[in-house]
């Protein structure tokens, strides 16, 4: 079977992402969107992998993404998920 | 005589920047060499310089980081060969973890590119020998995947460092950083390009030739120890 996994990169809490607040100042709260709260700026990916279930292709991307550092461990936070 | 190499990816910019640095300012041989025909053996330092390695993409420096090349420095670095990382350089020895941190894009969300001053602190190893603690340099810089992060300071207290001085820090980096050493020195990356710094006619008016330092350290360190 063959499964679209998605990866999703943001910077940690802690890491300061100038794209996002500049997003958010000077698009988003300017136009007077003031429930919009925060923004983060971040990546996106979509993998077609080949595994026997869900769970294996989002351990597999899961474990991909760690090794081959398609993230920084040290200042991003990632969701690995299903499309569809 | 001591012979370096100077390792290109596809992207490196640099290379002929600093093979003129080696051999004019630290009189030492050296040697560009394409990274698929890296091999550790009888280099007696390795230089990545600065460039755009694979485009920049995903992050400056991680796809390089995760090449054959790479994992043979990190095997010179554990046979006690001394690593500089310039810029992109740098950035892919945060990227390959044999330097502390990360990189990450510049406050401004720009390209910068200029002169600044530094000063080198705690200097140690082959890179800065003849520095001293506190001795302050000029160089230019030009990135915007430069500002430096690391989660809490104790983790790079101890280390040789370059850092941007008070008000010239144009990136935005966590304590100043513009470079940083492992422990014993061996391996030092810098964002700062000290071969565009290395001799007077490259210096604009009201800087110095404070490039020169590494390139000098070197060229003593791989003559008579460090």
């Amino acid at each position: 079977m063959i499964y679209t996994v998605e990866l999703l990169i943001t910077n940690k809490k802690n890491v300061r992402d100038p794209e996002g607040d500049t997003i958010h100042k000077h698009l988003i709260l300017r136009r007077g969107y003031k429930c919009v709260r925060k923004v983060r700026a971040g990546k996106y990916f979509v993998f077609e992998v080949e595994a026997n279930d869900s769970e294996e292709a989002l351990r597999i991307v899961r474990e991909m993404s760690f090794k081959l550092r398609l993230y920084n461990p040290i200042v991003h936070h990632i969701e690995v998920r299903l499309r569809g | 005589m001591a012979k370096i190499a100077i390792l290109k990816f596809p992207g490196t910019n640099c290379d002929y920047d600093v093979l003129w640095a080696i051999k004019s300012v630290g009189n030492l041989d050296a040697e560009i060499v394409w990274y698929k025909d890296f091999s550790v053996k009888g280099w007696d330092a390795i230089i990545i310089p600065g460039g755009f390695s694979y485009g920049d993409w995903l992050r400056a420096g991680a796809i390089a980081a995760r090449t054959r090349a790479v994992e043979r420095i990190a095997e010179a670095v554990s046979q006690g060969v001394p690593v500089l990382g310039i810029c992109n350089g740098f950035q892919i020895l945060i990227e390959a973890e044999l330097l502390p941190g990360a990189l990450l894009l510049n406050d401004s969300g720009k390209f910068v590119c200029r002169w600044i001053r530094l000063k080198i602190e705690k200097p140690k190893g082959p890179w800065l020998l003849l520095a001293y603690d506190g001795q302050e340099v000029d160089m230019p810089v030009a990135h915007a995947e430069g500002r430096y992060y690391v989660e809490d300071y104790i983790q790079i207290e101890a280390l040789p460092k370059i850092k941007y001085l008070d008000g010239w820090n144009p990136n935005g980096s966590a304590y100043n950083i513009a470079g940083i050493g492992s422990s014993d020195g061996l391996v030092l990356g810098l964002m700062p390009h000290p071969e565009r710094a290395a001799e007077p006619i490259l210096v604009p008016r009201g800087f110095s030739t404070g490039g020169s330092i590494v390139f000098k350290s070197i060229s003593k360190a791989l003559k008579s120890g460090w």
